[in-house]
């Protein structure tokens, strides 16, 4: 416990922020659906995923395994960073729709 | 109808849970139901006004704006819980000596219900501003009448109170002296849980490491979207995937408020004892 407490500080300073030129993925949020469905994006680096809301109604983006929750007004967009992952296959759905579903496979 | 009913009650249930709880742990304090209502009006004017002004919120801080909000909301509730219990540990005896002494010259007025008052608000006004954007997309463009949406609205927050309800007359069928003991260790876990919450929104917008994005999984035993889930996540922080950083608050935070507990509770006993044998030993 301590050293994790003491390592956090360094973990902060260290820890590289979101950049500009960091991989892009989109995801449209439509009726019902994300498009696509399913994304692949690649391990161990950090990819920002741009999240349009192309519904007239408000959606929340969410993943329980990415920890992310975001809403997502009518016709915006969004930016949600996500990584460095591990392999395997993650949830993402809509809160506020949950018939739409979709995975981020990371490879 | 239906899933906009469980979107609202999803979204009300862990306030009224809060206020359930926060109900509980003020038992006997005077006017506490004013400062209770007061929290709740404030969060549900807050929650409008937080929804109205959504886009500008999530254009802030380079569309992180969101994320630090909720953060900001959650670490203050922490904040808030934090000090009434700290407070509470130091006072708490004499407060429940005093109730116990029926019409006596009871001064619960420096007691910080206002602490509560506030973290109330909090908790209202963060799950109400997401059951207002639901809501008014709803009524803008989706399949449901207004009729329906209402119907559909109204039966998610009458069962979502009723749960708030549930909890709080379940804690007040404790006996006094040990609901003190049962409040002050709901609320240290509320605390922790808000603030492993507030860590999760910290995380996404890229200011803390992980630390591991799954340190476990137990989403096959009890999934964060099932009721029981959902309930267990407000009361005690409970995540099926939690990150790392999430683990390192909920340590802190609960480490922190304990500390301080004991700490006060410590340095009262003495001199409490002292000056109380000299003014009044009939005690």
């Amino acid at each position: 416990m301590r050293s994790l407490l003491l390592s956090l500080p360094v973990l902060l300073v260290t820890a590289a922020p979101v950049l500009a030129d960091d991989p892009v993925v989109r995801i449209s949020i439509k009726d019902h659906q994300f498009e696509p469905a399913e994304v692949a994006v690649p391990a161990g680096i950090k990819v920002r995923l741009l999240v349009k809301n192309e519904r007239q109604v408000n959606a929340e983006f969410e993943s329980n395994s990415l920890h992310r929750e975001k809403i997502v007004n009518p016709g915006s967009e969004v930016m949600v960073f996500v990584g460095p992952l591990d392999p395997g296959s993650y949830d993402i759905f809509d809160d506020f729709n949950r018939e739409t579903r979709g995975r981020i496979i990371v490879k | 109808m239906l899933p906009t009913a469980i979107i609202v009650f999803r979204e009300v249930l862990e306030a009224a849970l809060i206020v359930g709880i926060v109900m509980a742990a003020s038992r006997g304090a005077i006017a506490r139901g004013l400062w209770v209502s007061g929290g709740i009006a404030a969060g549900v004017v807050g929650a409008c006004l937080v929804a109205v002004f959504a886009a500008t919120i999530a254009e802030a801080a380079s569309g992180m704006g969101q994320e630090l909000f909720d953060a900001g909301v959650l670490f203050a509730a922490v904040g808030m819980l934090g000090w009434h219990n700290i407070w509470m540990s130091r006072h708490g005896r004499e407060l429940a000596a005093q109730a116990n002494r029926l019409g006596s010259d009871v001064r619960s007025g420096s007691r910080p219900l206002w602490a509560l008052s506030f973290a109330v608000a909090l908790a209202v006004l963060r799950e109400g501003s997401e059951v207002v954007l639901f809501l008014y997309g709803i009524a803008l463009g989706g399949n449901d009448g207004p009729a329906a949406m209402g119907a559909g609205g109204l039966i998610g927050l009458v069962l979502g109170v009723a749960a708030g309800v549930a909890i709080y007359w379940g804690l007040v069928s404790i006996p006094m002296r040990l609901l003190f003991i049962v409040t002050s260790w709901l609320v240290l876990l509320l605390a922790a849980g808000l603030a492993s919450q507030g860590a999760a929104f910290l995380l996404q917008a890229d200011l803390l490491p992980a630390l591991g994005s799954n340190v476990w999984d137990t989403s096959f035993v009890l999934s964060d979207q099932s009721l029981v889930g959902r309930v267990l996540h407000t009361l005690i922080g409970y995540t099926a995937q939690p990150a790392g950083i999430q683990l390192v608050f909920y340590a802190v935070t609960l480490l922190t408020i304990g500390g301080l507990m004991r700490l006060v509770a410590a340095s009262e006993r003495p001199a409490g004892a002292k000056g109380r044998s000299a003014v009044s030993p009939a005690e």
